[in-house]
């Protein structure tokens, strides 16, 4: 075990979970503001890869790939949120729950329609391709690095529109008081578009620019959809802090037990078994972290109390 | 509006109806479909015990579907395979009887559901969703990852498992046995939900705090809900199982839990007959919009985004209207 493996590991970790985040971000900042539980966020994520593949194939730039990501996911979101999601604020969980299943149903395959079931591919950039050293001798894939930077700015950028705009104020008013906000005249319906098209827009970038390193595939959301709402429970529903938190944990213990919990069993057990109890006890890391904080602090870390 | 027992009680007659017309008709293919409504609808009427009484929005239940299967795939793939399940502490050895089978697939959900309920009701509403969701998830990649037996590939059974007395080859033998276990597991759900603890259980999903005055534990009263709901899940998983000869880490995943929970939702939360209703009508638009595109999922989501958004209460509740508070 050296230091380079172990920096290396930690860095991919890193770097999953600032991916993570900019999913929790949107689902959280959704159930905080509207009280609405959103499912068919993972196909928000898969829409922005799929476009951005579609346009990286069409023109070669990734550039024009990320912007038609963002268009696409934040119009979706749009449109969603004025035919459907508008009429479930005031329904129950369950409902919620339901039509917005419903919605990832008719997402997949309405995409599986126009693209086909083969998953397309999208090229990470040629000034992006290839590793670079790091102090300390370790080398690591630039696009990586990228995807780390670029999640941090979004984290900030996140975070001082929310402390420090107009808007801002007017997301964390509706949090705590939607009556009073519509009553001193903001257009409230508005408001929750734009939160619902913002919050798709994080999810549409994440899918583009994790599309460049994984296949842009039908079904591709769901999966980090279930590893966001494991990260909102930890981190304490509507806490952007503790989305981002919460994902740094959840990227870390992922990537870090897949690699050395097999490890860790070598030393007391036999290569194979080892292996395999390792691996199987690293998948289930993450749900086992989540049932741990919930017993210590059953609304997540930062979470309201309820 | 047609009152809700004279419906049940033509349901229950289609499912005895439907058979017998494709046992003289000669399509064995239907009966095999009808045997597939019937499992499901098994696993939905679990589902709605601690859905449609409890109050318990579990997006989850496909791991004690997925649990009740492995119980049927493990001990048939030792009693095929020759290989005893443990030598130690004492020797179990696999078994091919499918009552022996049952027992193993409800105690392993039952374990499984005080265990996932006792930490889950710890919250509650949207949390419990997610929470619920999440172990689904565990369960799912601790059975990809699981080689020993079959990882992502699943298990295989040769031969379909046998019930003293039938010959659970013959399509309408297997049925009927689902068939029945079925009207048991809904004659169960009748009498819990006029029982005193199903009407504590009602209060505890209304108002809590009032059960909590007359010095009852609402959590408790709802782990006990989900307790049994988990346990007639796993039943219907081993019996999916059995069905396909065939289990796979598909059975635990959440997909699964959101058609399970589609069931209840098409035929009415907390009727009695919402899941029948519910696992019949999917069966029938899975053959039927499967047979004509390959994309029906897409006509399965309208149709549920058009009962969430218009249709209060289902299909029971469209065709006999608002539940009868006493009848």
């Amino acid at each position: 075990m050296t230091f380079i493996l172990l920096a290396e590991q930690v860095l991919n970790g890193l770097q999953f979970g600032i991916m993570l985040f900019l999913m929790a971000a949107g689902l959280t900042l959704i159930f905080g503001v509207m009280g609405l539980i959103n499912l068919a966020h993972g196909s928000l994520y898969m829409i922005g890869a799929f476009a951005a593949a579609a346009v990286a194939g069409a023109t070669g730039s990734f550039l024009l790939a990320l912007i038609a990501a963002l268009a696409a996911a934040a119009a979706a979101g749009a449109l969603v949120e004025i035919v459907v999601i508008r009429r479930l604020y005031d329904k129950d969980h369950l409902d919620q729950v339901l039509a917005t299943f419903a919605l990832i149903l008719i997402f997949s395959e309405g995409t599986r329609w126009v693209f086909g079931s083969f998953p397309l591919f999208l090229n990470i950039p040629e000034a992006l391709s290839g590793p670079i050293t790091l102090p300390g001798g370790i080398q690591y894939p630039l696009y990586r690095i990228t995807l780390i930077i670029v999640g941090l700015l979004v984290a900030v950028g996140l975070g001082l529109l929310i402390t420090r705009t107009r808007i801002g104020i007017q997301i964390r008013a509706g949090e705590n008081d939607r009556e009073m906000i519509a009553a001193l005249g903001i257009d409230i319906s508005r408001l929750y578009t734009l939160i619902f098209a913002l919050g798709a827009a994080l999810a549409g970038l994440a899918g583009a620019l994790v599309g460049a390193i994984q296949s842009v595939q039908v079904g591709m959301g769901e999966p980090v959809l279930i590893l966001a709402f494991v990260v909102i429970v930890i981190g304490g529903i509507g806490s952007i802090k503790g989305a981002l938190i919460g994902s740094l944990l959840v990227g870390l213990t992922d990537t870090l037990g897949g690699v050395f919990l097999p490890q860790l069993f070598k030393l007391v057990m036999e290569p194979s078994a080892a292996t395999n109890l390792g691996s199987s006890l690293a998948s289930m890391a993450i749900y086992i972290l989540m049932g741990a904080v919930l017993i210590w602090r059953p609304t997540g870390l930062f979470g309201a109390r309820a | 509006m047609i009152r809700e027992t004279h419906l049940n009680i033509g349901l229950v007659a289609l499912l005895m109806a439907i058979p017998v017309w494709a046992l003289i008709a000669d399509e064995p293919f239907i009966i095999t479909l009808m045997t597939r409504a019937v499992v499901f609808a098994l696993a939905a009427v679990g589902l709605n015990i601690a859905l449609g009484l409890g109050g318990l929005v579990s997006l989850g239940h496909a791991v004690f579907f997925g649990i009740g299967g492995y119980a049927m795939g493990i001990l048939a793939h030792h009693a095929q395979t020759y290989t005893p399940l443990a030598e130690w502490p004492l020797l179990i050895e696999g078994t091919k009887s499918m009552p022996v089978i049952w027992l193993a697939a409800i105690i392993a959900s039952t374990l499984a559901a005080v265990v996932i309920g006792i930490l889950s009701l710890r919250t509650a509403g949207v949390y419990f969703i997610m929470i619920t969701l999440a172990f689904g998830q565990m369960f799912f990649f601790f059975a990809i990852s699981w080689s020993a037996y079959g990882g992502e590939d699943g298990l295989s059974i040769y031969v379909r498992n046998g019930f003293p007395g039938l010959n659970t080859l013959v399509p309408v033998h297997y049925f009927g046995l689902c068939l029945v276990i079925l009207l048991a597991a809904l004659f169960l759900n009748a009498r819990l939900a006029k029982s005193p603890f199903g009407l504590a259980l009602n209060a505890a999903r209304q108002t809590p705090a009032r059960v909590e005055t007359v010095g009852l534990d609402p959590t408790r009263l709802k782990l006990v809900a989900f307790v049994i709901s988990g346990a007639i899940t796993g039943l219907a998983g081993a019996l999916f199982a059995d069905l396909n000869r065939f289990v796979s880490p598909t059975m635990f995943s959440w997909q699964l839990s959101g058609e399970i929970m589609i069931f209840v939702i098409i035929g009415g939360v907390g009727r009695l007959f919402g899941p029948v209703v519910g696992a019949l009508v999917f069966v029938a638009l899975e053959h039927l919009l499967g047979g004509l595109s390959d994309y029906w999922h897409i006509y399965l989501g309208i149709l549920l985004l058009l009962i969430v958004l218009f249709g209060r209460g289902g299909l029971i509740g469209i065709l006999c209207g608002r539940e009868r508070v006493h009848d």
